[in-house]
């Protein structure tokens, strides 16, 4: 079975055409508050196994889990900015399963009453048009903890438990089966990430688990309305395995329907290291979860008033500020798209332009030197040591002439490793500007005798190559020149030799 | 002299202290000596004797400097579902043989800030599932009445304690009558109260939306005051009331006239019912008839359902709630276990006894999909149309008397083959842990064997002081109930 995905996996095309691709997710949001969901231990990433654990998400007999009303407003936030009802009562209940990193046997989640229902998001589909997704529902849950057979100090033959994740809190996310490609699975999830950070209400960091999806796949014949046997995928942890995986899978089954064969339900666990999904052992997921109230937690109970005070103090959410960013700052789409994405990038460039008149030299500082500076440094925009105050003092100073590119991008690489403000480094090298004239006139005749054909084109009319020149001679002088008295002095040049030839 | 036979209750060790006739170290001593006396009873699974002396003592120092808490000289014992950081807890099961539980419950921190000494863990039906006390991994409990017959449970061990006069008081956690079946098989008082009003952190949770741990006593002014001190809002229990702790000591003496005591009819059967119960209970309505209470004749329609309704819910809940007990992280772990599933398998099919296995197979059942609905989703109908008929009949009256149980105490061994005549036993008991309400049982009589006999009182959410009242005038004014109450 393997062996016909693994043939037709690079070619996902070929098989799909005749049929229409149905995907619908789970996602789960792991929530950044400062306690757990059910009782007051740390939730801090990457702390000493075990060590953030009571008696409660341990799950020891005689405890009882409490709800961290905190969480209760992240979910608001998320359903109100996907359009959700969020419903006035809500049930905890019991989901019973066994697995040595589940501590009391059941993950208390929320099963026939969630917490909110029935909103939508847009992707980007297939020539960029904006598609609406359908979310069936947003519920809180705990989750479970680690269990670690793969380390190099685990044992062949043992399991190792880390509780610590017991009980942190979770958001399940559960669309609507509205995805029509793996391109349009991973646009969602990237939207959510953007949107959970904008939100404020969790890292959405794929790799460190804090946002994870499962996917539903099957496919139908183009143009029926009915649903095909689904599989579900699990481990897809970063929006390319989204992709691949699920590409995977639309190969696989568009080979065995195309085949005459038959989907059969059920789960399969993507191996992102030999890129091919599997089915796991049935024994584990042949579950019956037995769902049923959880009576230790009262209903939770939402009143409109605080729905609306909530409503009320939304922040601006990433559709609106790229149009703000447009209209505001007269950027073009693609650049408030990309300085949008996430918000302490947006965040970063709106303190820049507010300072600065060139915006569009602001947005392409950002996109260019601050993106490469964090992503090179592995940090947020707003932890480099060059603030946007810093660098709007060497915007102003490249867009008035004082120091050139080249300079400017010395200063701001200084700037990153110690912090200071630039100013100094600004006099520094506006004052190693050449500023005798003779010396810079040597230059630019240096630079035209050395170019003779294209000397020729200038003075024949190609107006355009003074930027050339201009180039090649801040080049040889490392941008030690003020471009502006650079062309004054190719004018006077250009002027000279024009007369000479009468 | 009341302290050679160690059988009194609190209220009157505290004058005794305060005249300086005994101290806190003489009555813990005394009660030491009547649980080795009492061995064959077989009611504790644990004893803390030094630890309690120790205490003991501590708390007589505390005494002469006029410090000590309103429970200084109560001895109690604690069902072994209850945790204690101090000492080992068990729940009657080879599952947690040897567990010992990093916190205690919020009732024994209260209990402690008020000078109260826990003298041990006290036997009981495993996890709390049973009601005769014989499905315990330490052995059967024997009533002191008569050693050949059960205590009742769960509470077993409480109740045969607090007969035997092995401790002053004693803690019981009631999900279908476990607190009032054993009192009123051993004549002692018990008070199952409202569903929140003592907080369950620290309760090893049988079926958690029936649990309740409550007092168990010589009197009704004891269980009075041990409900003083443990009701009240928990933030560690979000299932916990509330609603304001009144002085229940204060109420006790209230005047009964005008109170309307209802009969429900089905409570009366003609059938399956021992009549010494039935003329007891009876006796006690025309006390408090003479007393000035009206009694009015009362129906709850669906109490026919309701030990059906009851062994569906809790079970299915049991079923949850002991799915932690996994060999993975603590209690037994099978020594024989390979791998993942042989852990589980084999750790519980070891740790745990027939009982609690045919109630977890049971409950995992009545949830499975298929199958809830028709069993899960039909008893909580029933239940809240129990619900309904207690609201209805309390239109009509303010408390409800009923017998504890149709029967006195049963034979070891008698009904340890027959599930269902066991679960019969609870039958005037499980509607009110379904309702949620508060309920007393209390001893009003004897049968021809000397067996005693329970009265059950039982009133609207938060009623305790009502029904303390009654059951004082009972204790206090009606002769067969007197009889315990000098007896001790």
């Amino acid at each position: 079975m393997n062996g016909t995905g693994a043939n037709s996996h690079s070619n996902p095309g070929l098989v799909s055409a005749p049929f229409e691709v149905v995907i619908g997710l789970e996602v789960h949001i792991q929530l950044q508050t400062r306690s757990k969901i059910f009782c007051g231990c740390s939730v801090q990433f990457g702390a000493e196994a075990n060590s953030q654990v009571c008696p409660v998400c341990l799950g020891l007999p005689g405890a009882l889990p409490v709800l961290n009303e905190k969480v209760l407003a992240s979910a608001a936030r998320l359903a109100l900015a996907t359009g959700c009802r969020i419903n006035p009562v809500s049930l905890f209940a019991r989901k019973n399963y066994f697995y040595p990193d589940l501590p009391k046997g059941y993950q208390i989640s929320q099963f026939d009453q969630p917490f909110a229902s029935g909103g939508g998001m847009t992707v980007t589909g297939e020539g960029d048009a904006q598609r609406a997704i359908r979310i069936r529902r947003i519920h809180l849950e705990d989750d479970a903890g680690r269990s670690i057979h793969a380390e190099a100090f685990v044992a062949g033959d043992e399991t190792l438990l880390d509780l610590n994740r017991c009980g942190v809190p979770l958001l399940e996310l559960v669309t609507e089966p509205d995805l029509r490609s793996p391109a349009e699975a991973a646009d969602f999830m990237q939207r959510l990430r953007q949107l959970v950070r904008y939100l404020g209400i969790s890292s959405g960091n794929m790799e460190e688990g804090s946002l994870r999806c499962d996917a539903n796949i099957s496919l139908r014949p183009a143009g029926s309305d009915g649903l095909g046997v689904k599989t579900e995928l699990k481990n897809m942890n970063s929006f390319r395995h989204v992709e691949r995986a699920l590409a995977f899978e639309i190969a696989r089954q568009g080979a065995l329907l195309a085949a005459g064969g038959r989907i059969e339900q059920q789960t399969l666990l993507w191996d992102p290291a030999r890129g091919v999904a599997e089915p796991m052992r049935s024994k584990e997921e042949a579950h019956d979860y037995r769902y049923f109230p959880e009576p230790d937690l009262m209903p939770v109970a939402i009143s409109g008033e605080w729905v609306e005070e909530l409503r009320r103090q939304m922040p601006e959410l990433p559709e609106a500020r790229k149009a703000r960013y447009e209209r505001e700052f007269g950027l073009p789409a693609y650049d408030a798209g990309l300085l949008t994405g996430d918000p302490g990038v947006a965040d970063y460039f709106e303190r820049l332009a507010t300072l600065i008149e060139d915006k569009k030299l602001a947005s392409n500082w950002v996109m260019g030197e601050v993106l490469r500076a964090s992503n090179a440094r592995g940090c947020s925009v707003l932890e480099l040591k060059m603030p946007p105050e810093h660098l709007a003092v060497l915007l102003d100073s490249l867009s008035r002439g004082r120091i050139h590119q080249q300079a400017a991008r010395r200063i701001f690489a200084e700037g990153l490793e110690n912090g200071l403000s630039p100013a100094e480094a600004i006099e520094r090298e506006a004052g190693a500007q050449i500023q005798d004239t003779d010396q810079l006139r040597m230059v630019v005749r240096e630079a035209l005798t050395s170019h003779p054909d294209e000397t020729e084109a200038w003075l024949g009319g190609k107006d355009k190559l003074a930027g050339f020149f201009t180039g090649v001679i801040l080049q040889s002088l490392q941008g030690r020149a003020d471009p502006r008295a650079i062309m004054a002095l190719l004018q006077e040049e250009r002027k000279a030799l024009l007369e000479k030839r009468g | 002299m009341l302290l050679h036979t160690g059988s009194v209750d609190f209220q009157s060790i505290k004058p005794l202290l305060a005249a300086g006739s005994i101290t806190c170290t003489s009555l813990a001593e005394t009660y030491l000596q009547h649980i080795d006396k009492g061995a064959h009873l077989n009611a504790f699974i644990s004893v803390f004797a030094e630890k309690a002396l120790e205490q003991a003592a501590a708390v007589d120092r505390k005494r002469t400097r006029g410090t000590a808490g309103r429970l200084a000289g109560l001895f109690l014992g604690v069902k072994d579902n209850i945790v204690w950081s101090s000492g080992p807890t068990t729940c009657a099961s080879r599952m947690l043989a040897g567990y010992h539980s990093p916190f205690s419950a919020t009732v024994l921190k209260r209990l402690a800030e008020e000078d109260a000494i826990f003298l041990g863990k006290t036997n009981m039906d495993e996890f709390a599932m049973g009601s005769s006390t014989e499905n315990s991994a330490y052995g059967a409990v024997r009533l002191p009445a008569d050693p050949g017959r059960v205590p009742g449970g769960s509470s077993g061990g409480s109740a045969a304690a607090v007969a035997a006069g092995l401790c002053t008081a004693a803690l019981g956690s009631d999900t279908g009558g476990s607190i009032r079946q054993p009192a009123s098989f051993c004549g002692v008082v018990g008070l199952k109260p409202t569903w929140g009003r003592v907080s369950r952190y620290g309760l090893v949770a049988f079926a958690s939306s029936l649990d309740q741990i409550g007092p168990m006593g010589r009197s009704v002014a004891d269980c009075a005051e041990l409900l003083q001190v443990m009701a009240g809002y928990d933030p560690a229990d979000a299932t916990s009331s509330m609603a304001p702790v009144p002085d229940y000591a204060a109420s006790l003496t209230r005047d009964l006239k005008g109170l309307r005591i209802g009969l429900p009819r089905e409570f009366f059967p003609q059938a399956g019912m021992e009549s010494a119960v039935r003329a007891a209970v009876e006796e006690c309505a025309a006390f408090l008839r003479r007393e000035g209470a009206e009694l009015v004749p009362v129906s709850l329609p669906h109490s026919g359902y309701a030990i059906a309704a009851y062994y569906v819910i809790a079970d299915a809940e049991a079923s949850a709630n002991l799915a932690r007990f996994d060999g993975a992280r603590y209690g037994r772990r099978s020594p024989a276990a390979a791998a993942l599933g042989e852990m589980y398998t084999l750790s519980r099919s070891e740790g745990f006894g027939v009982e609690v296995k045919r109630r977890i197979m049971l409950g995992t059942f009545v949830l499975s999909s298929g199958y809830y609905e028709a069993y899960y989703g039909k008893a909580q109908k029933v239940r809240t149309l129990l619900q309904r008929d207690f609201a209805e009949a309390f239109r009509t009256c303010d408390l409800l008397l009923t017998p504890v149980c149709p029967t006195t105490a049963f034979r070891i061994g008698e009904k340890a083959g027959d599930p269902l005549a066991m679960y019969l036993s609870d039958i005037f008991t499980v509607s009110v842990n379904m309702a949620g309400l508060p309920a007393l049982a209390l001893p009003c009589g004897r049968d021809s064997a000397g067996l005693p006999i329970g009265a059950q009182l039982i009133g609207p959410a938060f009623s305790e002081p009502l029904l303390l009242a009654a059951g004082h005038h009972l204790e206090k004014g009606h002769a067969p109930a007197r009889a315990f109450a000098e007896a001790s």
